[in-house]
């Protein structure tokens, strides 16, 4: 058809001999399995860090910020650095889902998912800093607009912080329902895939009773759209609004209109390098570098490389003004950034942002995964830096010499920096094992037109589908019993049967318990007796079936052939199998 | 009410799009159809409405745009004018360009929830809802048409076999 035509000369985005039940199965598969050792181990650590960085909070909290390094020149320093690092990477996630959809990018679909969790999970993290700032936590409802005891005194609605809080929570409320929404079909899938109750029970509520009809297909697409529309100047807008925090103020080096832009660029570089890190690491642990492919990964290097020129531009274009302006305190600002006490995180942030990036000029370094991983962290660091530099070198130096000092941060600062990281990580964990970390529906819709196995028939000339035609003749079993579909076997046929067990392996009642097949979504209690006749009692045999033993079965039983593939009974057996070890 | 429905089960997109417009051009009313992702056309042939949520999103972020601006005007210029930075608070439009970014916020905000909400509501999607699809196979790999039967049970399998249906089943269904 029409519709899934795409040039030859694009690469496809999901490799492999990939059919929709594939792309169901290996998205299912992290989901489905058991954690293993490496998940626990990192798992482990996330959580040390987050209860350190929880113990911090409450230290804060309960003596004061006066347990931070802060001091009387350097009134703002870790807290906002980690703030808008937060921020920053919040941005891919909504830039991936919302302007790459908008300009038809079909290779999101693979990432946009995980980078839409990372937003929710950074955001949050980086809100949790003003909170924690204001010293009473608890009355953080202060800086909503509702009428209080105090006469009709409102919030400030001229002050770029408050903008914020409006800004940020927009920000976080939309990117939430825009990820929940695209997730419902995905939880639909697990919930029907699901084998045991409580799963079945969990996924059922998650995925809000999605049933897929024409129509509501037709209203996700549209809403889908009109959200990424919607989302498209709101990314926009949250780190123009975060840098009006600066912008606004008459601070040197933090009064300047280049803000918003330099921003923006900013947080879609830092953004982009943090879902590198993430998906480098996650397609392996998944298993899902069909999914997540090199060209993938390229990809985002390059939006890297893009964005990390924007923001080297940004960097030369501050100097130049500030040498342009003429007004020596802002002169002196840049001076002393590059060249006074701080010049190691000017330079720090220098080589991390504007050098490193343009390594990938070399299409040899943007194809390297070891490399694109490096890359990553080097820019999450300078990024870092790059507020440090504009928070603390601005502040540090003021207008009156007398009160010049420096910063050092406490182990609180540090701490809770840390149980940020620790909590950021906790969460992505959790989420990596417990969600459908790729948009299998959406992969579904551009595997025809960017599959690896549709594009090789295509090229090969063959066609993408065939239409078999069910023999009108032959009445095919139709039961009533829609859910199990159970297959009727035909009885005493010996064909293959020792060629089907020396496959799988066969069942010692003296050593072997039998497992209740039924489990097994397709195989009923008829299909089960069959099996048993045969001699297949265990999901251990189930699960070694693989292409010709499902062949043989076939030929044994003889009806509904294809029904062990499309159910993936070897795939269940092994997963019920897990459970009961 | 309790009726009889068809359900013929096709493995592909592509088959599926041509099997509703093989049934369409029969003079059949398709009841529904369910799919595992979105099938780009799939509901111009099958007849169905255009989807009008994208207006109801423009029309929401509307009113959000006009309660900022009430809110706006009554907090900052009507209810307590403060002189904030030389700046003093006596008229909503002199005022407005440090307004604009709570105006923006809260357009989208509310564009973007309300229209959610509606979606959610009349797909009849929310926390405990049970799932209407026929079979679990409709969320995995399978498309599923569902036709009401009217005396034509026959006539409707072999034209249904014919389009490369891969598994066809009579039942009854109790509609909600």
């Amino acid at each position: 058809m029409a519709s899934h035509y795409e040039a030859p000369i694009r690469k496809p985005l999901v490799l492999g001999d990939k059919g929709y039940h594939d792309v169901t199965v290996d998205i299912a598969a992290p989901v489905e399995g058991r954690a293993n050792k490496h998940w626990w181990i990192v798992f482990s650590i996330a959580l040390v860090a987050f209860l350190w960085g929880i113990g911090c909070i409450i230290y804060t909290v309960s003596t004061g910020i006066g347990t931070w390094g802060l001091n009387k020149t350097v009134n703002w320093a870790w807290d906002i650095t980690n703030f808008v690092w937060w921020v920053g990477i919040g941005h891919a996630g909504t830039l991936i889902s919302a302007v790459l959809l908008l300009f038809r990018q079909k290779w999101r679909m693979a990432i946009n998912r995980s980078a839409e969790a990372m937003t929710i999970f950074s955001v949050i993290q980086a809100g949790l800093f003003p909170i924690i700032h204001m010293g009473r936590p608890w009355l953080a409802y202060w800086v909503l607009p509702i009428p209080n005891q105090f006469g009709s005194l409102w919030v400030n609605f001229n002050s770029p912080l408050l903008w914020d809080v409006f800004a940020i929570s927009t920000y976080l409320s939309v990117s939430l329902v825009f990820w929940w929404t695209g997730l419902l079909p995905d939880f639909a899938m697990i919930r029907d895939r699901a084998v045991l109750p409580f799963q079945k029970k969990i996924y059922s509520l998650l995925s809000f009773g999605w049933s897929g009809r024409a129509k509501d297909w037709q209203r996700f697409e549209e809403v889908s759209l009109v959200l990424a529309g919607l989302a498209t100047p709101l990314v926009l807008s949250v780190h123009t609004i975060v840098s009006f925090d600066f912008a606004t103020s008459v601070i040197p080096g933090w009064h300047t209109t280049i803000f918003p832009p330099y921003f923006v660029a900013g947080a879609v570089f830092s953004g982009f390098a943090m879902v590198n890190t993430l998906l480098i690491i996650m397609r392996k642990v998944c298993h899902l570098e069909d999914y997540i492919t090199i060209q993938h990964i390229e990809l985002m290097n390059i939006v890297i490389m893009l964005t990390g020129s924007i923001v080297g531009c940004a960097y030369i274009t501050e100097l130049f003004m500030a040498w342009y302006s003429g007004v020596e305190y802002e002169q002196y600002a840049f001076l002393n950034r590059a060249t006074g006490p701080y010049w190691w995180a000017y330079w720090s942030m220098m080589t991390c942002n504007v050098f490193s990036p343009q390594f990938m000029w070399f299409k040899k370094l943007r194809t390297s995964i070891m490399f694109s991983f490096f890359i990553s962290i080097v820019v999450n660091i300078g990024m870092w830096f790059e507020r440090f530099v504009i928070i603390v070198t601005s502040l540090h130096r003021d207008y009156l010499p007398s009160s010049w000092t420096m910063f050092s941060p406490t182990f609180v600062d540090i701490g809770i920096f840390i149980g940020t990281i620790g909590f950021f990580f906790v969460l992505f964990l959790l989420y990596a094992r417990t969600f459908p970390v790729i948009a299998q529906a959406e992969v579904k819709s551009i595997l025809k037109s960017s599959g690896e196995k549709y594009k090789t028939l295509r090229d090969a000339g063959k066609p993408l589908y065939q239409i078999t035609k069910m023999r009108s003749d032959s009445k095919e079993p139709i039961t009533d019993d829609v859910l199990m579909g159970e297959v009727v076997p035909t009885v005493g046929d010996k064909v293959g049967i020792s060629d089907l067990l020396s496959a799988v392996g066969t069942f010692d009642s003296t050593t072997d318990q039998p497992d209740n097949l039924k489990k097994v979504k397709g195989i009923g209690p008829q299909m089960e007796a069959t099996l048993n006749q045969i001699g297949i009692y265990t999901f251990a045999q189930v699960a070694r079936m693989t292409e010709r033993e499902y062949n043989l079965l076939d030929a044994i039983t003889s009806s509904f052939p294809g029904r062990a593939q499309r159910d993936d009974w070897a795939g269940q057996a092994s997963i019920l199998l897990n459970n009961k070890r | 009410m309790a009726s009889k429905v068809i359900h013929a089960f096709y493995d592909d997109d592509d088959v599926l799009m041509l099997a509703v417009k093989r049934v369409k051009a029969a003079k059949l009313h398709i009841e529904e159809v369910y799919c595992p992702f979105p099938v780009h056309g799939l509901d111009k042939a099958m007849g169905l409405a255009p989807t009008r949520i994208a207006i109801t999103s423009f029309l929401y972020g509307c009113v959000g745009l006009v309660v900022s601006v009430v809110m706006m005007n009554y907090i900052m210029i009507d209810d307590w004018p403060q002189d904030i930075g030389g700046k003093p608070s006596f008229s909503y439009i002199e005022n407005m360009p440090a307004f604009v970014p709570i105006m923006f916020e809260l357009t989208v905000f509310f564009a973007a929830h309300l229209m959610v909400i509606t979606f959610y509501l009349r797909s009849r999607l929310w926390p405990f809802k049970e799932a209407e699809n026929p079979d679990v196979r409709t969320t995995d790999d399978h498309f599923l048409m569902e036709i009401e039967i009217h005396d034509n049970e026959q006539e409707l399998k072999d034209l249904l076999m014919d389009t490369g249906a891969v598994e066809i089943n009579v039942t009854e269904k109790n509609s909600h």
